[in-house]
């Protein structure tokens, strides 16, 4: 998803414009923080899901990774709905896997159709000063 | 060096046009009343317009330039206000001479001029490049003024971020031209909104005020002729706060939800507004 699409989606419908701006803002500044542009998050994005996918299976299409601010801290927010986990054809490294899905992934064999169920949410935040281009 | 006791606070808010130098105008008239030595300095000598809002702009002979250079003395760049003496101007420089300053020729001056002064108010330029820069290396704290607007919110994040890596501490923030019916109607940025977005300590709520612009028809700042005005009680609000007298803040929002906003929804559905 882009930027502009997750934009248009949070402007929803008949919205007061106070709220729009506050929504807007929060986003624009997230990325001035970071010093991240949309194409290197999208990459990040897609290398994310990348790894997500060689342990569990996710709906691609609701999924998410953007940018949140807050209190002029900046997050990284992943929010990926499982849908099963993967087979397990390699010996996986468990932990990693168990911490990628807190409430416990289901065996692969059945619940299939349960997307939404799940969600692997991981948070890594990013101090914004550490990252301001440092003056002479 | 400096006594420690001078307060020198760069004004700054990296968008254009949301207020810096009335906030530096009105703000040191008020300190001078509050019987504080103050001197401000217009970093933006580029596009100078704080003698103007001073109504000092035939007064002006040298600048700090001048001083730098040693062509003339300290007393001969400062340019004492007629009704409030305790207020001085100093232009940092000629607009024809706009290279000439550097990081450390602000911080010259400002530490010269702190040593007869209890506050020196710096005018900083719009933008984030030198003219800022060089405001930002003579100063120990800031005020970042702004308007409930996204582009000026933007902007003064970004310039919380460059005063943050410079160390400039503390830093407050005044929020400016707030319309209370506007943001009643959920048109515009609410304060809490922008004091969460930018995570600073809110020094003062100016709302929009027609007297802003008569006082600089004028050249006499809001301050001088008494708090008749929002925006001047608003000010004097601020160069209290700032002196560290226990002031409430009144989110103008709030307040004018009872009354006046039944009375102006009366109005408006009348036809008379």
């Amino acid at each position: 998803m882009t930027l502009i699409d997750f934009i248009q989606r949070l402007l929803g419908r008949e919205k007061p414009s106070g709220a729009l701006a506050r929504e807007r803002l929060q986003l624009v500044l997230a990325h001035d923080r970071s010093d991240l542009n949309p194409e290197l998050l999208e990459q990040m994005r897609r290398e994310i899901l990348e790894v997500v996918q060689k342990y569990v299976e996710i709906d691609l299409d609701s999924g998410d990774v953007s940018l949140e601010t807050g209190d002029r801290v900046t997050a990284l927010v992943a929010n990926l709905p499982i849908r099963r986990a993967r087979p397990l054809a390699t010996p996986r490294p468990a932990g990693d896997a168990v911490a990628a899905a807190p409430e416990s992934a289901p065996p692969a064999t059945d619940d299939a159709g349960t997307p939404d169920g799940l969600n692997a949410e991981t948070a890594a935040a990013v101090e914004p000063d550490a990252i301001e281009p440092r003056q002479t | 060096m400096t006594p420690a006791s001078a307060r020198i606070i760069l004004i700054c808010s990296g968008k254009g046009g949301v207020g810096k130098t009335t906030l530096t105008a009105n703000l040191g008239i008020a300190l001078a009343k509050l019987g504080e030595r103050t001197v401000v300095l217009d970093a933006d000598f580029g596009l100078r317009n704080l003698d103007l809002l001073l109504g000092l702009e035939n007064r002006i002979v040298y600048t700090a330039q001048e001083v730098l250079a040693g062509s003339c003395r300290l007393e001969q760049a400062l340019v004492k206000h007629k009704q409030e003496p305790n207020l001085s101007l100093m232009p940092a420089g000629n607009p024809r001479m706009l290279e000439w300053l550097t990081p450390d020729d602000m911080k010259t001056v400002s530490n010269l001029v702190a040593e007869r002064a209890d506050y020196v108010l710096i005018d900083c330029p719009a933008g984030v490049e030198q003219g800022f820069k060089n405001a930002a290396a003579a100063c120990r704290e800031a005020i970042v003024i702004t308007t409930p607007e996204m582009s000026a919110v933007r902007d003064a994040d970004r310039v919380i971020g460059l005063l943050n890596t410079q160390g400039i501490q503390p830093v407050q923030l005044v929020l400016n031209r707030v319309r209370p019916k506007m943001v009643a109607n959920q048109e515009m940025l609410a304060v809490d909104d922008v004091t969460d977005i930018l995570a600073l300590p809110l020094l003062g709520l100016v709302v929009e005020d027609e007297q802003v612009i008569v006082s600089t028809n004028r050249g006499e700042p809001l301050t001088l002729n008494g708090t008749g005005s929002p925006a001047a009680r608003a000010y004097m609000n601020v160069a209290r706060r700032l002196r560290g007298e226990g002031v409430p803040l009144i989110d103008p929002s709030k307040e004018r939800r009872g009354l006046r906003a039944r009375l102006m929804a009366k109005l408006r559905k009348s036809g008379n507004f």
